[in-house]
């Protein structure tokens, strides 16, 4: 055990090493703007006054680095400063739509990953049939779809012709849960048509080399029958690939959020992410983007992690 | 039981007939399967939906008609040792190859194309089509027509210089690392796994916020987001063309990196490179196309077909289809350079197994 834990030790470590560096590339990047964030707020007309009270305030006149050290140590604890436009505090501002992009993408999650893998390993049993060829033109359309046509074609059906949803998911306190589902049904199943998309091909691509292996054919000649075959020799191997396919989509979710979002007026982080680049909101793009960027790098950690633990060569190791 | 119903009823009767005369198995089946998909819709959704079935049955059927004719154009025009590969192209290939022909011709000639200029109103915002415009009117009055053939030349155009310039530095880097070795590969190989772990999007919006939404920052974000994907994978496929024999006979003439890379490493990696360019330009343009649903694209008045499409979302509301036109033409154009590169794909790797 010894070698696994060291292993996942030591790629947490490289995941908490590159956030560390994506944290001075997002910081540092607001650094290289011409002049500085409190020129970039108030515009080319601000008095001198008004400059030098607002870099005050933000504390701009201390050196970068250590600005940077304050900005980090305040970010570990969920602490980003204060908005330039509105002047609250950013974590109140993102808290809480930090938690309805969570549930929209879980949502999104709990419906595709079960959907997509079940269906990968069916297209990738019938490989070469009818019925592969054409789930290989349809998750290439999918694929291949901005989110937001995606996500206005569910609208212009589904809420506007046939009004069976909403086309807005306006969220408000006390809404019951059914209800809740309701509402946010149209956005969550345009990511779930994105994601399927994506992990179906790649649950077939992962199966379909599964199968090509020499074991497997080993397990054919010697008359074991074909559910057996995937049971009890291919499946125990795939588990690897799989969940390695599922975290690579859930981060990829994470992209296709803001797209969505932004479509059905949800109000989520991508959203908020969104109208701070518009009003040059600096503290606010920055806490989104170290957010999505450490969601992202965790994903792709848990991948990472759940590749060691299912891999039996180093489960048991010699 | 109107005319319709039995005429289409008899036509895919006869057709399965046919196939199965002349021992077509797989049409025989998609024939007969449409038949009883149709039977059981016929009686659930009554003839309308049969209507439905059968003009989309047409629509493909002429995609692949034309994609035939296009693909024997190709074959006839092109030199004997490209036809004959053409001629083993699958019929979505051709239909990919055919799709991207009609874009270029669009982008090129859309000043000789586009009855109306890009930004000249001309009429009320969101009138109707009529005879002047055969799409009706954007949100200024402007001909959306004309703006979605001039964005054919803006949108992929922009998409392809950023897809470029990725491929410019990611490539220059990745044959410089595989040849080179050392610490200039650690460096740059730690460099890009950085920038791959921030989701793309997110780092294209951090990007843009700080540099403003002007064309040659979007080129620039853009080529830095994607260059890493391009430098791993020219550096694995470089990686195993450095360590052949050939390469050692080159160096001990005395050739330098420069003669290496041009002369002996890239005319042996083309084949998966050409098929990245085409996979990088779908991220890139799709990218792109969410970059100015969001209002970072190409400003204004430039017509950009995804500002397009969030500038014209009310129409959706009312049940209108316009606005998504610019969509499916961002999807279509991704499709189609999809197909082609799978094909692509299938050759080079098909090549091998034989």
């Amino acid at each position: 055990m010894g070698d696994i834990l060291s292993l996942v030790l030591k790629r947490l470590g490289f995941g908490l090493i590159t956030l560390l560096i994506i944290s001075v590339i997002i910081f540092f990047m607001v650094e290289l703007l011409p002049g500085d964030i409190a020129q970039a707020v108030l515009g080319q007309g601000a008095t001198e006054e008004n400059l030098a009270a607002l870099r005050e305030q933000m504390g701009l006149n201390k050196p970068a680095f250590v600005r940077y050290f304050e900005w980090l140590g305040g970010a570990v604890v969920g602490d980003f400063g204060s908005s330039v436009v509105s002047g609250e505090r950013v974590s109140t501002l993102i808290t809480e739509r930090f938690i309805n992009t969570l549930f929209l993408a879980a949502y999104a999650a709990v419906i595709a990953v079960p959907f997509a893998i079940t269906l990968g390993v069916i297209v990738a049993l019938l490989r070469n049939t009818l019925f592969d060829r054409v789930a290989n033109v349809l998750t290439l359309t999918s694929i291949s779809s901005p989110e937001f046509f995606l996500g206005y074609i569910l609208i212009l059906y589904f809420a506007v012709k046939w009004q069976m949803f909403p086309a807005i998911s306006s969220l408000s306190d006390g809404m019951s849960f059914p209800e809740l589902l309701e509402r946010t049904f149209l956005p969550a199943l345009t990511l779930v048509l994105v994601v399927t998309a994506h992990m179906m091909r790649m649950t077939r691509a992962a199966i379909i080399n599964l199968l090509a292996s020499p074991y497997i054919e080993m397990a054919r000649l010697k008359g074991t029958p074909p559910w057996k075959v995937i049971v009890k020799h291919a499946l125990p191997n795939a588990w690897a690939p799989i969940i390695n396919v599922i975290a690579l989509n859930l981060a990829y979710l994470i992209t296709g959020v803001v797209l969505v979002e932004v479509v059905f007026v949800y109000p989520g982080i991508g959203q908020a992410l969104v109208d701070a680049v518009s009003k040059r909101d600096f503290p606010i793009v920055q806490a989104c983007c170290l957010i999505f960027a450490a969601t992202f790098i965790l994903l792709n950690l848990a991948a990472d992690v759940g590749a060691i633990l299912t891999n039996p060569r180093l489960r048991h190791p010699k | 039981m109107s005319l319709f119903v039995i005429l289409y009823f008899a036509a895919l009767i006869i057709a399965s007939c046919l196939a199965a005369f002349y021992n077509k198995q797989g049409a025989f089946m998609t024939l007969f399967s449409l038949t009883l998909v149709s039977f059981v819709l016929g009686i659930v959704g009554g003839a309308g939906t049969l209507q439905t079935v059968a003009i989309f049955a047409g629509v493909l059927a002429f995609a692949a008609g034309v994609s035939f004719c296009f693909r024997e154009f190709l074959v006839i025009i092109s030199p004997t040792n490209l036809g004959k590969e053409l001629k083993t192209a699958p019929l979505t290939a051709a239909f990919g190859m055919f799709v991207i022909f009609t874009y270029a011709i669009a982008a090129i000639f859309a000043p000789w194309i586009a009855p109306h200029g890009e930004s000249e109103v001309i009429s009320s915002a969101f009138a109707p089509p009529d005879e002047n415009m055969l799409l009706g009117a954007d949100q200024l009055g402007r001909d959306m027509f004309s703006r979605i053939i001039y964005g054919a030349r803006n949108s992929v155009g922009l998409a392809l210089s950023a897809t470029l310039a990725a491929f410019f530095i990611g490539a220059t880097a990745g044959l410089l690392a595989a040849t080179k070795g050392g610490w200039f590969d650690q460096i740059m190989g730690r460099f890009a796994d950085v920038i791959m772990s921030i989701p793309s999007l997110i780092f294209a919006l951090l990007m843009l916020s700080i540099f403003g939404p002007q064309v040659y920052v979007i080129i620039i974000a853009v080529a830095i987001i994607y260059a890493p994907r391009v430098f791993r994978l020219t550096r694995a496929v470089a990686g195993n063309v450095v360590v052949m024999d050939y390469i050692e006979a080159a160096k001990l003439r005395g050739e330098g990196t420069g003669y290496l890379i041009r002369r002996e490493i890239l005319p042996n990696s083309t084949a998966p490179l050409i098929a990245e360019f085409g996979l990088e330009f779908c991220f890139v343009f799709l990218l792109v196309a969410g970059l100015s649903f969001l209002g970072l694209g190409i400003q204004p008045p430039t017509a950009d077909w995804g500002s397009m499409v969030r500038e014209n979302a009310t129409l959706i509301s009312f049940g209108d289809y316009t606005p998504l036109i610019p969509a499916a033409a961002i999807a279509l154009l991704t499709v189609a350079v999809n197909f082609v590169v799978d094909w692509m794909l299938f050759r080079s790797s098909g090549l091998k197994e034989q």
